[in-house]
């Protein structure tokens, strides 16, 4: 035991009964920053985001343009700060959306049972199998590309897994004999909802979000990559690497880099997930 | 168990199951295309058509008629094998999908020929040497596939395999198919990136599944008879992890379909998906709607059969 | 300089690494040795490390233990120094292991008999053919019915007895010379328990290899071994016969433990009675059952014309085994499950069968407690919160008062008022089994319904908890309706009791009179077969074979 080690760190999670390994805390960290930088972006661009400001197009990195420029001359360390706040704003948003009301519904359904809940689970298990994508595609050919469209969209496509998922574990909390005892008391629906089923599904609930925060970062990348998400002049990440892929063969940074933003936050929330921090069970009194 | 759920109830059940399904389904992909906002007539004509010929195109293409009666025609129709009149080159639907939909079997198969057993040899590899650096090497891959979009991993695939190395064509189709060498040049691209991420999801899931068996207690049991790693896995852990494993390479393959998408797009493989991304662009939407019905109908098909091997897997349901 | 016993182990510790990565030792120094033929027990309660000492005799530690000391001699070889190909030569052939659930340890994809020869298999001991008559002869040895057949089936196509007996069989095959029993009748109601004990004793007599049975269960382990070996904390608290450790016990935790079994004489509670009072509870005709309903009736049907009568002050027991309905009667009264047919008149009002028509008085008046302690606290809730959401509810006290209330329920099931901050996951299973009937207590009811309360808890924790339930009878004027499907509990602290079997209850006793009164085969047939602390007892045990065959499942 190196209890020395221990006090060296500043806020210990184990301090509050928590331990978290490396792998999760470097996975926070990034996620913590791409948040900040979405949040405050706006302030942080060194060039404006759609003004064409360097004379060449994908110029490499440099001291003035240090992300290089895009295919019309723009900088894009600017446009990628803009892209944060597109792609994490819009994914944040729907699977916010997506959980709150998929959580709801299915902590309702474990609680009621019954035809409420078969019904509903058979209607969202249908609207399960269809491919994500490809109702976005659908509903983008249908209504048109505009921000509340995408975020209600990807909303949409989300609610039923997040639904699913939590029936399943508001079923299994709703078995144990303390959701039992307060039914014997005569407790109404929305307290067994609240306080006896709620706080035992939220660890999982919330890993469970962030698993869905990847899948939608993906497919609002893969609409956008195929000219149905973020019309231009805004841009996420997806748009800003359709835009500059011809690039590619000049192997210019401003097809790589946001490509790299991409993959540094979607990866660094599946590590942060597989690797959140464990309360420490053993008792040591 | 209720004595009444044996083994046909419940494949029937489920068979049930999917149909019912199926109709939600094409209900969502009708209504979502037909009933949101733009009239189809007025889109077809332009804005400078007059009233009277939009009205006249309307009574002609029966858009007066009550939503359902349409749904209806249409769900019949597409029973019947009838996928109406493509609105942008009044070809009929069937005719234009046809070649393409051969196209893009042609490229799941061979996708799913490759992937299938190498996914499901590194994810049960992974899960028998859980901790070892293979597993980690392994779930560190995976995860990062798992995370980035599909059309980088294209994109790196075309970088490495096409820009330095030059040993692929970039784009596969309109190439030399006159023999064995370059029609394994033309397929590689595309399988080569289909490939890399419906087998991430697969080993992961994979590994998942017999992790999980491996840590009941006839696995233990086995052990303390003295078997080695290898029988417990294998004999003990596998065939109990049947079910999972159906379900988890269903659902990768599933993802063929939503993942081809981008595939076929980025290399310009003539499949169902770059025709249904084209529809997307000129609005035509008798197209749109049948290939999202294959699209829907065969990622059902895939986990209704994960379902029914699950079924059949399970021992107290064969053997009553 | 052992070579005249089996086993013997020196010195042994384990280590274990909990989540927090801090090294604990849960086994600290245990020596002991094992004879040729002899049976050995290890006797102790949750956490003893009863059942990691065995497994270390195969040289196996679970997931995040390891041996870190000591060593382990197996007929002169040591265990602790193999590798793990040296350590799988050894398991089924040298030792093999009979599992506490069988009904776990059997894959269930393969077929019985392919599992029960597997050891045979995997070290190469016989022929296919040769094993397969082998193990017909091993489950002929262990009373099996259809022993040429049986083991065709699936593990889930047989019962819970047989599969016990079964794995029993399939430790047998490798003609190892030490066989571990790891709590293997734990799981089983007690008519089958005796059936599966007097097939082991006699296949280990016919064997002649030594064993060593695990359990908690002292009258049990009086049946079948020679030696006994009590352990708490990883320690060895004392080692004897097993005649000593019953009759002439030592170490002051093995006379806790023996006195813990001896049978405490219930008393009436005296309490102030009116001679015209009504009952507390009395149930008339009661059916229950779930599923869809057809003509009236659903399709499962479980509790069968129920009739019975608790009058304030009393306690009435209600005995049976799994199956029997017995906690389905608690839970209609409750109105968790509700009856669609009879009369329940609490106090003599009549109660609503469903639980939502009836009013917050009637529910507050009787209340149920549950037999696990750890499913029936919410892990996220204080036990502040816990035991102040009954006061809330039904009497509205909030703030300072409710507080108050808090202590004041802790103080009355004998824990610190400190303990209402933490949470149910930081405390002790007595702890927790406190806490859950001073929940109960705060809606100050009349009638507790106790499902198997002390059923999960260790012999001397369960003995503490039915004084504090006597004592809290005295102080508060209740009537415990007590379910339990072990005898010894229900005379502990009953006047009256039901025996039930199959939804019926087929006897009604004065719980003092017990085994002389009853009339009815069926609780005669499940009193005689409670284990006594007498090791002639399963030898001279004599129960009438049509009887069993009658009313166990085996």
């Amino acid at each position: 035991m190196t209890p020395d080690r221990v006090s060296f760190r500043l806020p210990t999670p184990r301090g509050l009964g928590y331990s978290f390994n490396r792998v999760g805390r470097i996975g926070l960290a990034v996620i913590l920053f791409w948040a900040v930088v979405a949040v405050f972006g706006t302030w942080l661009t060194p060039y404006p985001v759609g003004k064409i400001v360097d004379s060449d197009y994908f110029s490499p990195m440099s001291g003035s343009f240090w992300m290089g420029s895009d295919y019309l001359g723009r900088d894009m360390l600017s446009r990628i700060i803009m892209g944060a706040h597109y792609t994490v704003g819009i994914a944040l948003t729907s699977v916010t959306l997506a959980c709150t009301a998929g959580v709801i519904f299915g902590m309702i359904a474990a609680v009621i049972g019954g035809w409420f809940d078969t019904i509903l689970s058979r209607l969202l298990d249908a609207f399960n199998g269809i491919p994500s994508l490809l109702f976005g595609l659908v509903v983008v050919a249908a209504v048109g590309s505009s921000i509340p469209v995408l975020v209600l969209t990807l909303a949409t496509i989300y609610a039923p897994g997040a639904y699913r998922f939590a029936r399943a574990l508001a079923v299994n909390v709703n078995t144990m004999d303390f959701v039992t005892v307060a039914r014997a008391r005569g407790e109404r629906t929305p307290y067994l909802i609240l306080h006896e089923i709620l706080p035992n599904i939220l660890g999982p609930v919330l890993a469970d979000l962030g698993l869905r925060f990847v899948f939608i970062v993906l497919v609002l990348s893969g609409l956008s990559f195929l000219g149905l998400g973020v019309q231009p002049p805004n841009a996420d990440w997806g748009a800003l690497v359709r835009e500059n892929i011809e690039g590619l063969s000049l192997g210019a940074p401003a097809v790589i880099f946001p490509s790299i933003a991409i993959a540094s936050l979607t990866i660094s929330v599946n590590m942060f997930i597989d690797n959140l921090p464990t309360r420490i069970r053993d008792r040591s009194e | 168990m209720p004595a009444s759920l044996n083994l046909y109830a419940l494949i029937a059940q489920r068979l049930g199951i999917a149909l019912i399904t199926l109709v939600i389904v094409s209900f969502a992909v009708f209504f979502a295309t037909e009933l949101l906002p733009g009239d189809v007539a007025q889109i077809l004509l332009g804005q400078a058509a007059t009233p009277q010929a939009v009205a006249g195109l309307r009574e002609a293409m029966g858009l007066n008629q009550p939503a359902i009666y349409r749904f209806l025609h249409w769900l019949v129709g597409l029973a019947s094998g009838d996928l109406g009149i493509s609105y942008v080159n009044n070809m009929p639907v069937a005719k234009l999908i046809g070649d393409r939909l051969v196209n893009s079997l042609k490229l799941a198969g061979v996708t799913t020929l490759f992937a299938v057993p190498i996914a499901l040899g590194l994810g049960i590899g992974a899960a028998m040497w859980r901790g070892s650096i293979f597993d980690r090497v392994v779930s560190m891959l995976t995860i990062s596939v798992i995370s980035v979009p599909e059309f980088m991993v294209a994109t790196l695939a075309v970088l490495i395999f096409a820009v330095w190395l030059g040993w692929l064509p970039a784009l596969s189709y309109g190439a030399d198919v006159s023999s064995w060498a370059t029609v394994l040049r033309a397929y590689a691209m595309p399988v080569i990136t289909l490939g890399f991420v419906i087998s991430a999801q697969m080993i992961r899931m994979t590994r998942a599944a017999v992790i999980e068996t491996i840590n009941t207690s006839y696995v233990e049991m086995a052990l303390l008879k003295g078997a080695s790693r290898r029988r417990m896995v294998l004999r003990h852990a596998l065939p109990n992890a049947l079910g999972p494993i159906a379900n988890a390479v269903a659902l990768s393959l599933s993802y063929l379909v939503g993942g081809v998408i981008i595939v076929e797009t980025i290399f310009n493989y003539p499949g169902v998906a770059k025709l249904m991304v084209d529809a997307v662009s000129t609005r035509d939407l008798p197209l749109i709607q049948s290939c999202a019905m294959i699209f829907c109908v065969s990622h059902l098909t895939l986990i209704t059969l994960a379902d029914l091997i699950a079924i059949l897997a399970n021992p107290r349901l064969r053997h009553r | 300089m052992t070579d005249s016993f089996i086993v013997s182990v020196r010195d042994l510790t384990i280590g274990a690494t909990t989540d927090s990565g801090r090294k604990v030792q849960i086994i600290k120094g245990v020596s002991f040795d094992i004879a040729p033929g002899e049976i050995v027990a290890l006797i102790g309660e949750s956490g003893s490390g009863k059942t990691t000492i065995a497994l270390s005799l195969m040289g196996h530690t679970r997931p995040g233990c390891a041996i870190t000391g000591g060593r382990i001699l197996m007929q002169g070889h040591d265990v602790t120094a193999m590798d793990e190909k040296a350590r799988s030569g050894l398991r089924g052939t040298a030792v093999s292991y009979v599992p506490q659930s069988a009904a776990a340890a059997f894959n269930p994809s393969q077929r019985i008999l392919q599992q029960v020869i597997e050891i045979s298999t995997i070290h190469k001991l016989m022929p296919r053919a040769q094993a397969e008559r082998k193990a017909v002869e091993l489950f002929r040895a262990l009373a099996l019915p259809g022993p040429e057949t049986i083991g065709n089936r699936f593990p889930h196509q047989v019962s819970g007895g047989q599969l016990q007996r079964l794995s029993a069989a399939m430790a047998l095959i490798g003609d190892p010379q030490l066989v571990i029993f790891d709590e293997p009748t734990t799981a089983l109601d007690v008519t089958t328990q005796i059936e599966v004990l007097r097939a082991f004793k006699s296949v280990m007599k016919k064997s002649g290899a030594a064993g060593v049975y695990v359990s908690h269960d002292l009258a049990v382990v009086a049946q079948i071994a020679d030696r006994i070996i009590v352990l708490k904390g990883g320690e060895i608290q004392e080692e004897g016969t097993a005649q000593q450790i019953l009759h002439a016990p030592v170490h002051p935790y093995t006379r806790q433990l023996v006195a813990a079994f001896a049978p405490v004489p219930h008393s009436l509670a005296q309490i102030e009675r009116q001679a015209h009072e009504k009952p507390i509870l009395q149930v008339e005709g009661l059916f229950v059952g779930y599923g869809p309903m057809s003509g009236g009736e659903p399709h499962v049907k479980i509790l069968k014309d129920v009739n019975f009568r608790l009058e304030r002050g009393r306690n009435l027991g209600v005995i049976g085994e799994s199956g029997s309905g017995k906690s389905t009667l608690a839970r209609a009264i409750a109105g968790i499950v509700p009856a669609y047919r009879g009369n329940m008149l609490l106090d003599g009002q009549e109660l609503h069968p469903a639980l939502a028509e009836r009013s917050k008085e009637e529910l507050r008046r009787a209340q149920i407690v549950f037999q696990l302690a750890d499913t029936a606290l919410n892990p996220a809730q204080s036990i502040g919160t816990i035991l102040g959401r009954p006061l809330t509810f039904y009497k509205g006290t909030a703030g300072a008062a409710r507080e108050a209330r808090v202590i004041e329920l802790l103080d009355m099931v004998r824990l610190p008022a400190g303990l209402r901050h933490r949470l149910p996951g930081e405390l002790s299973g007595g702890q927790k089994q406190r806490v859950n009937l001073a929940r109960a207590l705060a809606a100050e009811p009349e009638l507790i319904l106790c499902d198997e309360i002390t059923s999960a808890l260790d012999t001397v924790v369960a003995a503490a908890i039915l004084d504090l339930l006597k004592e809290l009878q005295r102080a508060l004027s209740l009537s415990y309706m007590f379910i339990s499907h072990d005898l010894s509990t229900v005379e502990a602290i009953c006047d009256d009791v039901l025996v039930m079997y199959k939804g019926e209850v087929v006897e009604a006793l004065p719980a003092a009179q017990m085994s002389r009164q009853a009339e009815h085969p069926y609780s005669k047939l499940l009193i005689s077969s409670v284990p006594q602390l007498d090791t002639g007892w399963l030898a001279g045990l004599e129960q009438d074979p049509e009887l069993v065959a009658a009313f166990s499942r085996r």
